[in-house]
């Protein structure tokens, strides 16, 4: 495919240039809902739609007025410091949990290993409506409802099938003798941990920690039911907002929200590079 | 651990066990090992994960109110024959029960609690029950039979009573008929529901068709796009990679939020195509607030779902296989057929299976995007939890909406294996 | 912490509760209403003037009505809320279910003129487990500039001839089925009558039906006049309140209808076992006096429910009242008591309605 041999016909002329422009029209499909509304969250006036003046690049029609919006309201300030607080606190517990268990599950004499992967993993599969009405009920018993704690408990159950799922594939490329050959230099099981399996599984560590915390960061059915208006997330402050209205507030925050994903592509494809050249450096 | 040999010609471990036992307690010891490092999470995930869930669906058979509060009434109904009316013995327990729960306020919400639910299978059950509980306090003198039915004159009626027989069992599956649009006859026969009040089993299978449609439009959308990432230099691919993982790794609402703004009558499309000249200006077209939104929100939404796994099958296939077979004489098409195609079956099937597993649930979207005929049984379970209050009925709903998903789950381990799941 | 040692522990534990002592001198009660410009005209009315009068606080959260959350709580053995503003249907019912506490009704302050709070109260508005704060009304409204003829009555909304374009109607069966019938020729005293019969409820769908294709419908109590000003519907229905502030404050060409309008009421509830009782207890007095009551009428157009509150509440606002006589022409009161016996039913098919 990647380019037209010189022997083509003007039949295979004509479908390599059709496939190159429906692909290019599904790469469209893709991006344009993101890129498009970045520029209308420096919309003066506070219109869906490119006005005009936008459309002739004048500078009087952008404006930072929607961003400013969100320094100003409280709401949304707070709504962010809550999605940083309870992301954060989950993808930690997430991490450290899922760490733990893949390092069980990858071993090759783990026993149940199909259920028990599969009840680990349950909470990636079962539909959000349903663990957000089972956890309403249970973390009210609880009193645990409108707390951060609860909402930080449900976020961290979410994000651990991530973790698990990448830290386990990292530890299938993992050379197992490396640990024998660390306890027979007599580093203690914790040292060894953390000086050799840590290192060298970090990158998926830390990407299942990504997921982990976007997760979070992203889950909006499960703050509807149990966060109180002192937990609000930014998603469920975003939820609220297109609800009712869609101000130009909520694009701009879009924008921030598309911002932090750039980065998190930016920060995985790093970890991945990594994580390739660390398996060409392992013995096999 | 070195293996010395006795006398007795049996190998032995160093403390002088025989190796076989030895070698088995390691074995033993390793899988306790292992098994131990998964405890913590397992444990975490059965207490704040699957015992909720689990709780909840108990919800869906769980009927306590009317036998809690009409225990002895029961007892004597059950030995009633259905035919004509109880006899007194039945409407004077029916009063004195009645009265007592109602001589105190703690106790007197059971009467409307039973009343609640006797209210889903009968309408105006509750009502007549809070009025019947009323007015019962003043009279104390037999005949209760005559009482009751100048009270109301349903209580005159005999399938009043087999209402009440059949909503006294503690337990009932009666959540689970009603979310397949069934009923029972007082007589206890199961029956359709009315055809006015049927909804459950067209949403079911409005979410299934839904949720098939979405799969083949990703099936559709993913496979030249994949194709052409996995036989792009890496160098290109990866650069075009980001039109995938970039809305991937966006927020739902964000690209919910922006397919509003597309689409909506004053939006973005709508202006284009009123710009061209396509549509007129009072005549634009309706995208959103319908099932058309709901599908191109999904569809954009759970697209990286289908690509990143049939992009990590397509990469590795080699293609020399395709050069094969064109220099062996088959046109382009057959060659693709018969050689490509089948080569990639599995990743479609993974990618379907995912992407049909995650439509099945959805919620957010079709709420904020769906209108009237774009709502999905997430909706409808989210409707009886916090508007209708019926959580009988939404964890039937939940429950059988979890069974298919479960099943799909199962069957998805059975084709890709879920310790092969990949991410990113 | 490790270095700690434990006499150095206690001490530490002990200051801990110390503070939380001090703290609790001034409660700190949370009262959940439905948030938006209702909820700023309350904080500005009763809750500023309560903390500054007693010292205490007050968390302000937002809900979407209903009663899930309160009868999980109760349920559950641990309630957060202590004070809900609820409609009248769902206070009943709360009462009736056993999961509200009853209200000291003998304690309520008599008017500024002196009338026992029994008596000043109107008609319906207290309850066992409810004190009521306002009346507010659904009613319907237009985009002045988007219609040749202008609507006046209810059954124009239903005229598609009259006035055609897409209308906006709340996503439920209340209200709906009343105008249904009511824009059908059905006298205000009778739709409950009607609506109580099988024959009454097909009428009333099938005149649903006649504008069914040309309705979006809204859930949200902010969505209606952002709806008519997105220019999405050509009008549709809404609270009073909510339009007041879109015409009032955000000058938005729009204009109201008020015939057939649906009067109800909201109500304080407090779900039974809640921790800060004396205290939210307290604020229920304080809200619901004359003066405050007719304060909440400045900030936002819903009537009060006190008689002596009518005649303090500014001439500017007075109206835009639901209440005041101009509007109160053909006005329904939404029957609770009809709610909470076919609702249940009524929504069920409404959904089906919604979904065929």
């Amino acid at each position: 495919m990647a380019a037209l041999p010189s022997y083509a016909g003007p039949l295979e002329r004509f479908w390599y240039y059709a496939f190159r422009f429906l692909c290019g029209s599904i790469f469209l499909f893709l991006i344009a809902p993101i890129i498009v509304m970045i520029p209308l969250s420096f919309n003066a006036e506070p219109y869906f739609t490119f006005t005009p003046e936008m459309l002739a690049f004048k500078s009087e029609a952008f404006s930072l007025r929607w961003y400013q919006d969100i320094l100003d309201n409280e709401q949304w300030l707070h709504s962010m410091k809550n999605s940083f607080i309870v992301g954060i606190a989950a993808t930690f517990l997430a991490t450290s949990l899922g760490t733990i268990a893949a390092l069980g599950l990858s071993r090759g004499d783990m026993p149940y290993r199909t259920l028990i992967m599969g009840l680990l993993l349950s909470p990636m599969i079962v539909p959000l409506i349903i663990t957000a009405a089972g956890l309403f009920f249970f973390y009210s018993s609880l009193g645990l409802a409108q707390t951060y704690t609860g909402l930080i408990l449900a976020h961290t159950a979410l994000g651990t099938p991530f973790v698990v799922i990448t830290v386990t594939a990292t530890l299938s490329g993992f050379d197992r003798n490396l640990i024998r050959a660390s306890s027979s230099l007599g580093a203690s099981p914790q040292r060894t941990f953390f000086k050799v399996i840590l290192p060298l599984i970090s990158p998926g560590v830390i990407s299942g920690g990504l997921f982990a915390f976007v997760t979070s960061f992203d889950e909006v059915v499960v703050a509807l039911f149990l966060a109180g208006f002192e937990q609000r997330t930014v998603p469920r402050q975003m939820w609220a907002g297109i609800r009712e209205q869609i101000s130009p507030t909520i694009l701009a925050v879009a924008t921030i929200l598309v911002g932090v994903s750039i980065l998190l592509l930016a920060t995985m494809e790093i970890l991945r590079r990594r994580s390739e050249r660390l398996r060409g450096l392992s013995p096999n | 651990m070195a293996a010395i040999t006795e006398n007795d010609g049996m190998m032995r471990a160093a403390d002088g066990t025989p190796l076989k036992q030895a070698l088995a307690r390691a074995t033993r010891m390793n899988k306790a090992r292992a098994f131990l490092l998964t405890t913590p999470l397992l444990a975490f995930i059965l207490v704040t994960f699957i015992l909720p869930i689990g709780l909840m669906l108990f919800r869906s058979i769980d009927t306590p109110e009317v036998s809690a509060a009409f225990p002895k009434t029961l007892a004597i109904l059950q030995e009633w024959d259905g035919n004509d009316l109880p006899g007194e013995d039945a409407y004077a327990s029916f009063a004195s029960e009645m009265q007592e729960l109602a001589s105190d306020r703690d106790t007197r919400s059971m009467i409307s609690r039973a009343g609640t639910r006797l209210n889903y299978i009968q309408s105006g059950f509750r009502s007549l029950m809070n009025k019947t509980s009323r007015r019962i306090q003043r009279v104390e003198e037999p005949p209760f039979k005559e009482a009751f039915i100048k009270i109301d004159k349903r209580w005159g009626e005999a399938d009043t009573w087999k209402t009440i027989r059949q909503a006294g069992s503690r337990y009932s599956t009666r959540a689970y008929l009603n979310a397949l649009d069934l009923t029972t006859s007082p007589d206890g026969e199961i029956v359709a529901q009315p055809e006015i009040k049927q909804i459950y089993v067209t949403l079911f299978e409005r979410t299934i068709w839904v949720s098939i449609g979405v799969t083949v439009a990703c099936i559709a959308l993913a496979y030249p796009i994949s194709y052409l990432l996995a036989t792009l230099p890496s160098g290109t691919s990866n650069l075009l990679m980001i039109f995938v993982l970039l809305p991937f790794w966006t927020s739902l609402l964000v690209r919910t939020t922006s397919w509003i703004v597309l689409l909506q009558t004053n939006g973005v499309i709508n202006d284009i195509l009123v710009w061209i000249g396509i549509v007129g200006d009072d005549s634009r077209i309706q995208m959103i607030y319908n099932m058309t939104g709901t599908f191109i929100a999904m569809t954009h939404i759970l697209l990286p779902f289908m690509v990143l796994p049939l992009y990590s099958v397509m990469k590795t296939i080699p293609r020399d296989h395709m050069r094969a077979a064109r220099s062996l004489g088959a046109n382009p098409m057959i060659a693709f057929m018969r050689i490509y195609l089948p080569q990639t079956v599995a990743g479609v099937g993974a990618g379907s299976i995912l992407v049909f597993i995650l439509a099945i649930g959805y919620y957010i979207t079709p709420a904020l995007v769906g209108g009237q005929d774009g709502q999905l049984i997430s909706n409808i379970i989210e409707y009886h939890m916090k508007k209708s209050l019926n959580w009988g009925l939404a964890a039937a709903l939940g429950g059988i909406l979890l069974a298919g998903v479960l099943a799909l789950y199962w069957l998805y381990n059975r084709i890709v294996g879920i310790s092969n799941m990949k991410l990113g | 912490m490790s270095a700690m040692k434990p006499s150095r522990l206690l001490i530490a534990g002990l200051a801990a509760i110390g503070l939380t002592t001090a703290a609790q001198a001034a409660d700190t009660i949370t009262v959940v209403s439905w948030g938006g410009a209702y909820t700023n005209s309350q904080v500005k009315a009763y809750h500023e003037p309560w903390i500054a009068k007693t010292g205490n606080k007050i968390n302000s959260e937002d809900y979407n009505g209903g009663l899930a959350e309160v009868r999980a709580q109760v349920e559950a053995g641990n309630v957060t809320w202590d004070l809900v503003d609820v409609e009248l249907a769902d206070a009943v019912r709360g009462c009736d279910e056993g999961i509200l506490e009853p209200m000291p009704l003998d304690e309520l302050p008599a008017g500024s003129d002196g009338t026992p709070a029994k008596d000043d109260f109107i008609a319906g508005t207290l309850h066992e487990c409810a004190v009521g704060e306002i009346v507010w009304s659904t009613v319907y409204s237009y985009d002045t500039t988007k219609v040749a003829t202008k609507p006046t009555t209810i059954a124009d909304f239903f005229d598609l001839k009259k006035i055609p374009g897409k209308r906006g109607l709340r996503k439920t069966a209340k209200v709906n089925l009343e105008w249904a019938l009511m824009a059908d020729g059905v006298p205000a005293d009778k739709v409950y009558e009607v609506l109580a019969t099988p024959a009454g409820i097909d009428r009333a769908f099938a005149k649903l039906d006649t504008i069914k294709n040309d309705v979006v419908w809204w859930e949200a109590g902010a969505q209606p006049p952002q709806l008519l000003a997105d220019g999405e519907v050509v009008m549709t229905s809404a609270y009073n309140g909510r339009l007041f502030n879109a015409i009032v404050n955000e000058k938005k060409p729009f204009d109201i209808v008020w015939d057939g309008q649906v009067w109800d009421i909201d109500l304080w509830v407090m779900p039974k076992g809640s921790k800060n009782k004396a205290a939210a207890m307290d604020f229920v007095k304080f809200a619901t006096d004359t003066d405050r009551l007719a304060d909440q009428a400045n900030y936002i157009s819903y009537g009060p429910v006190r008689k002596s509150s009518f005649a303090k509440v500014a001439p500017a606002m007075q109206p835009h009242m639901p209440t005041a006589p101009v509007n109160f022409k053909n006005p329904l009161q939404n029957d609770f008591g009809f709610w909470a016996d076919y609702g249940d039913e009524l929504n069920e098919r409404f959904n089906a309605w919604l979904a065929s």
